[in-house]
C-alpha cells in the first residue's frame, strides 16, 4: 500500500477516535444543564469526564498535527477554507476547556450558572459543527485551480451539511447520556438512562437518513456496507438504551460513531477534499500529500506513540472505572 | 489594514499570550514534582501543603495555557494557508511529533494527578506528575525545532515541481544548531519565570507572616531557582548570540541598530535620539560588547544594516530586508534588562532572609514590594524575546526562502481575518480577568491546612470530587 493511502487511514482513525472520546464528553457538557437538577449532580456528572476530557481533546490537536505533516494542502485548504466555522468551534472549545477547570475555583451560584451555560453552548457548537464541516468534506466545495476555497460562509450551510451537524450533535448527546448511565448510580444514572431512551430512535432516523443521503449521493460499495452497518449499530444502541444495558448501548453508540466515520472516509478516497467545481481541482491523497521521506518518518513516529498513548490512556480509564456517586460529592 | 497585517497581529497576539503561560506550566510542573518528591520521601507534612498549593495556582494557569495552545495549532492553516503548503512537509512533522509524543502525555497524566490524589499508589501518584514535567520539556523542544527551522532552515531542498519545500533528513532538523541553543534559552527563561512566581507568592505571604513554615522555604526555593536558571538563561543567551550574528546577520544588527559594519563594535544600553543612524542626541555605550555578544572576541567584526541589505537585494533582488529597527533594538535591550532585574532581587531576597532574619521597617516593605513585582518582570523578558526573534526575522517567515507576504492565506478575507483578531482578543481578555482573579484568590489563600490522604482501601472511596 502506498503511504500516503496509510496516512488516509491514520487520519481516519485520529478522527474516528477523537469523535469517539470527545464525543461523549461533548454529550456529557450539553447534559450538565439539561439533566442536573443541582450543583452537586452538575459537578457529579462534569466528575465523570473530569479526568479524561483533555487528553480526549489532544485526538483533535495531533488530527491538526498529522494532516499538517501528511497532507500540508489539504490542512491548508480546509481550515482556510472552513475560516468561521472553525473559528466558532475554537471559541467553544476554549470557552470549555476553562469552565471544567475553573468552575468549582469560586462559590457562588450566579458564578456556577455562568460556567454551565458556558460548558452548554462550548460543546453544542462543536458537536453540531462537525458534523457540518464533515458533510461539506464529502459533498465537496468550490475549490479553484490553486486549491483554494472560493465558495464563502453560506455555501457551507447547505441541507445536507445541516442534516450532518443534526446528526452529530444527537449522535454525541446520546452517547453521553449512555455515558454518564454507565459511570454514575443512582438517580442521575435513571435519568440519564431514561433521556438516551427518549432521544435513541429520533438519532436514529436522523442519522440514518444523513447515512442514507450520504450513500444514495455517492455510489461506493464499500462505504455503503460500513453505512449499513453503521446504521445497524445505531439501531442496536436504540434497543441497548431501552433496555437499560449500558455497557452494551455505550459499545454500540461508539461503534457508530467509528462506522461512520469510516464510511466517510471510505467514500472520499481517493479524494481528500473533492472539488465541485471541476474533478482536477480536488484535492486527493496524492496531490495533497507530503514526500515520502516525510511519510516514511511519520510512519515510524505513529508506529512507535501510538501504541504507547493507547495503553496510557487505557490505563486512565481502567484507573476510573467506578461509578460515581452523589454521596462522594461534599456538599 | 489587510488580511496579512491583522493575521500577523493575531499571531503575535495569540503567541504572547499563550507564552505568558507556558514557561510557568514548564517550571511549575517540576517545581510541583520536585515538592512532592520531598513530601513522598521525607514525610514531612508542610511539603505535602506546598505541592498542593503550588499545585492548584499550577492548574490554574495549566488551563490557560492548553486553551491558547488550541488556537496556535489550527492558526496556521487559518491565517497562513500558503506558508502552509510551502513548509508542511518540513514544519509539519515537529509539529505532529509534539502532538503524538508529548501533548498525549501532558494532558493524560494530569489527569491522573489531579484525580489520582485517592487512587494511586503515592509514588505512582508522584511519578504522573513528573510525566507531565517531562511532557512540557519534549513539548517545548519539538515546537522550538519547528521554529528554529523558520530561522535557520537546514535539511530541506526545494522541489521545483511542486514548488515545495521538502524534508531531506529529520535528523538534520532536530539537531539544528539553532534549536541546540534555543532549547536551554527557552527552558531555563522559563524556570526562571516559575522560580519568580514562587519567589513571588511566598514573599506576599511572608511579609504578613503568613504561614512561615510553608512560604519562608517556598521564597528560598524560588529566589535560588531564578539565580541558577538565571545564569543558565545568560550563559545560553550569550551562546544563542553568537549563533545569531553567524546565521541571521541581520537580526543582529537590527538589535543594535548598528548601519555600518564596525570591528570593534561597541553594544549601546540605550539611546535618545532616533534609531535610523542620523541623529543621536545621547548613548551610552559599552566600548567592544557587541563584538564580544556576536562573536565572542574582543574586536570581532559585527556587519551593519547598510552592508546587508545591499548584499542582500543582490542575492533576494530589490526590497526592503531590514526588519522594524525600534522594535528589535529595544526588545533586545528590555528582554536582557527585565530578566537581570530579575536576578537582581533573588539575589537581593535571598539576602535579606538570611539566617531567620526577616525584613522589617521601611526597606523592610520595599524589599517585600521588589519581591512581589518580581513575578513581572521574567514575563516580560520572555515577550520581549520572542518578539524580538520574531520580529527580527522580518521581512521573512522562513529566514531567505519565504516572506511573510507570501505566506499568509490568498481565499480569507480581511472582514474573516478581523472578526478572528477581534473575537480572539476579547475572549483572551475577559480570560486573563478571570484566570487573575483565580489565581489571586488561591495565592492569597495559602496553603491548606490538612492531613496527608490515606492510601488504604477503605480511604480509596472518599470523595474524588475536591478537583472540579
Ligand atoms: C513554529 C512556528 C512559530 C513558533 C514556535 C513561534 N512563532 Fe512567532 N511567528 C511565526 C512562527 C512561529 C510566523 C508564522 O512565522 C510569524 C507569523 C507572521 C510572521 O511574520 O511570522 C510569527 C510572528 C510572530 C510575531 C509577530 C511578528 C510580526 O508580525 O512581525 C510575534 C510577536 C511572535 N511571532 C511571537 C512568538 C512567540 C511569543 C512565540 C513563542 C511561543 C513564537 N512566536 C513562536
Ligand atoms: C506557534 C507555535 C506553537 C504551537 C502551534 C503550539 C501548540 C500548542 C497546543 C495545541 C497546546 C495545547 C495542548 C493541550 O491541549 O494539552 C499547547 C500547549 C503548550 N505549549 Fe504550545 N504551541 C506553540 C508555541 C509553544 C512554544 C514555543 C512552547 C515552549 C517553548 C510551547 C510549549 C507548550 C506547553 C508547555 C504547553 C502545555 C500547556 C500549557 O502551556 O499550559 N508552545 N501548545
Ligand atoms: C544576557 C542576557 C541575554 C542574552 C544575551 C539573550 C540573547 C537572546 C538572543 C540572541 C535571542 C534571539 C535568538 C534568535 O532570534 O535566534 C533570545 C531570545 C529569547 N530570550 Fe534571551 N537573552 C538574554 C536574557 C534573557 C532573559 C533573562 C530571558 C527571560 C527570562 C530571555 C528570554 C528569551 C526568550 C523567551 C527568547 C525567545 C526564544 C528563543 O529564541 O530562544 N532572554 N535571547
Amino acid at each position: 500500500m502506498e503511504l500516503s493511502t496509510v496516512w488516509f487511514i491514520l487520519i481516519a482513525v485520529l478522527w474516528a477516535g477523537y469523535f469517539l472520546l470527545e464525543g461523549f464528553d461533548f454529550g456529557v457538557g450539553i447534559l450538565v444543564p439539561v439533566l442536573g437538577r443541582d450543583d452537586r449532580e452538575r459537578r457529579l456528572m462534569i466528575n465523570t469526564i473530569g479526568p479524561v476530557w483533555d487528553g480526549n481533546e489532544v485526538w483533535l490537536v495531533v488530527v491538526g498535527g498529522a494532516t499538517f505533516a501528511a497532507f500540508p494542502e489539504w490542512y491548508a485548504t480546509l481550515f482556510s477554507g472552513f475560516y468561521l466555522p472553525l473559528l466558532i468551534i475554537l471559541l467553544a472549545l476554549i470557552v470549555r476547556g476553562v469552565c471544567f477547570e475553573y468552575r468549582g475555583k469560586r462559590p457562588g451560584a450566579r458564578w456556577k450558572r455562568g460556567w454551565d451555560a458556558a460548558i452548554f453552548v462550548g460543546s453544542l457548537l462543536p458537536a453540531l459543527l462537525w458534523g457540518v464541516a464533515f458533510g461539506n468534506i464529502v459533498r465537496g466545495v468550490r475549490l479553484d485551480a490553486r486549491h483554494e476555497y472560493v465558495g464563502g460562509l453560506t455555501e457551507l450551510l447547505n441541507p445536507y451539511a445541516l442534516l450532518g451537524g443534526l446528526t452529530t450533535l444527537t449522535l454525541f448527546t446520546l452517547h453521553g447520556a449512555v455515558f454518564l448511565a454507565l459511570k454514575t448510580d443512582g438517580d442521575i444514572r435513571h435519568r440519564a438512562g431514561r433521556f438516551a431512551g427518549r432521544l435513541a430512535w429520533p438519532t436514529v432516523a436522523v442519522g440514518g437518513g444523513f447515512l442514507l443521503w450520504t450513500v444514495l449521493a455517492n455510489p461506493d460499495p464499500a462505504g455503503a456496507a460500513l453505512a449499513v452497518v453503521a446504521s445497524l449499530a445505531l439501531a442496536g444502541a436504540a434497543l441497548f438504551t431501552r433496555a437499560r444495558r449500558e455497557g452494551w448501548a455505550f459499545l454500540a453508540t461508539a461503534a457508530t460513531i467509528v462506522l461512520a466515520v469510516f464510511a466517510l472516509f471510505t467514500i472520499l478516497f481517493p479524494n481528500v477534499m473533492p472539488s465541485t467545481v471541476a474533478e482536477a481541482n480536488s484535492l486527493t491523497t496524492t496531490n495533497a500529500a507530503s514526500s515520502p521521506y516525510t511519510l516514511t518518518v511519520m510512519t515510524w513516529v505513529a508506529a512507535f506513540c501510538t501504541p504507547l498513548v493507547l495503553i496510557y490512556q487505557g490505563w486512565t480509564y481502567w484507573v476510573f472505572r467506578k461509578r460515581l456517586t452523589l454521596d462522594r460529592i461534599p456538599t | 489594514m489587510d488580511t496579512l497585517d491583522i493575521a500577523r497581529w493575531q499571531f503575535g497576539i495569540t503567541t504572547v499570550y499563550h507564552f505568558i503561560f507556558v514557561p510557568i506550566t514548564i517550571g511549575m510542573s517540576a517545581l510541583v514534582a520536585g515538592l512532592q518528591t520531598a513530601w513522598v520521601r521525607t514525610g514531612k507534612e508542610h511539603y505535602l501543603r506546598a505541592t498542593k498549593f503550588w499545585g492548584k495556582l499550577f492548574l490554574i494557569n495549566f488551563a490557560i495555557g492548553v486553551v491558547t495552545g488550541l488556537v496556535q495549532e489550527f492558526q496556521f492553516g487559518m491565517n497562513w494557508s500558503d506558508y502552509s503548503r510551502f513548509v508542511g512537509d518540513v514544519f509539519g512533522a515537529p509539529l505532529a511529533i509534539e502532538g503524538l509524543l508529548a501533548f498525549f502525555l501532558e494532558s493524560t497524566f494530569l489527569g491522573l494527578w489531579i484525580f489520582g490524589w485517592d487512587r494511586l499508589p503515592k509514588r505512582l501518584h508522584l511519578m504522573t506528575m513528573w510525566l507531565v514535567a517531562i511532557g512540557t520539556l519534549l513539548s517545548a523542544y519539538f515546537i522550538l525545532a519547528a521554529n528554529s527551522w523558520m530561522q535557520h532552515p537546514v535539511g530541506y531542498q526545494l522541489n521545483p515541481e511542486t514548488g515545495r519545500a521538502e524534508l531531506t533528513s529529520i535528523s538534520a532538523l532536530l539537531t539544528n544548531s539553532t534549536t541546540l541553543v534555543a532549547f536551554p534559552h527557552t527552558i531555563s527563561a522559563a524556570y526562571m519565570t516559575a522560580g519568580a512566581v514562587m519567589l513571588a507568592v511566598s514573599a506576599w505571604h511572608l511579609s504578613r507572616r503568613n504561614q512561615v513554615e510553608v512560604f519562608r522555604p517556598g521564597l528560598k526555593l524560588g529566589a535560588w531557582v531564578v539565580l541558577i536558571a538565571g545564569l543558565g538563561t545568560l550563559i545560553s543567551g550569550d551562546q544563542q548570540a553568537r549563533v545569531m550574528t553567524e546565521q541571521q546577520p541581520m537580526k543582529m544588527a537590527a538589535a543594535e541598530a548598528l548601519y555600518r559594519t564596525s570591528a570593534p563594535a561597541s553594544f549601546s544600553v540605550f539611546t535618545v535620539g532616533s534609531l535610523d543612524g542620523d541623529e543621536e542626541l545621547y548613548s551610552l555605550r559599552i566600548p567592544n560588547l557587541l563584538s564580544v555578544l556576536g562573536t565572542g572576541t574582543l574586536d570581532g567584526r559585527v556587519e551593519g544594516i547598510d552592508d546587508l541589505q545591499a548584499e542582500y537585494e543582490q542575492r533576494y533582488g530589490p526590497g526592503d530586508y531590514s526588519p522594524n529597527i525600534p522594535v528589535t533594538y529595544w526588545a533586545f535591550r528590555l528582554m536582557i534588562g527585565t530578566g537581570g532585574l530579575a536576578i537582581l532581587v533573588a539575589l537581593v531576597a535571598l539576602a535579606a532572609v538570611r539566617q531567620g532574619r526577616h525584613p522589617a521597617g521601611r526597606t523592610g516593605r520595599w524589599l517585600w514590594i521588589a519581591a512581589i513585582s518580581a513575578v513581572a518582570m521574567p514575563l516580560l523578558a520572555n515577550s520581549f524575546g520572542w518578539i524580538f526573534t520574531e520580529m527580527g526575522r522580518q521581512p521573512w517567515t522562513v529566514f531567505g526562502v519565504l516572506q511573510t507576504a507570501d505566506s499568509v492565506s490568498p481565499s480569507v478575507t480581511p472582514g474573516e481575518a478581523a472578526t478572528s483578531l477581534i473575537t480572539l482578543t476579547v475572549l483572551y481578555g475577559v480570560l486573563a480577568v478571570i484566570e487573575i482573579g483565580l489565581f489571586l484568590k488561591y495565592a492569597k489563600a495559602g496553603a491548606p491546612q490538612q492531613q496527608p490522604p490515606g492510601t488504604d482501601d477503605e480511604e480509596a472511596d472518599r470523595p474524588i470530587a475536591f478537583a472540579y
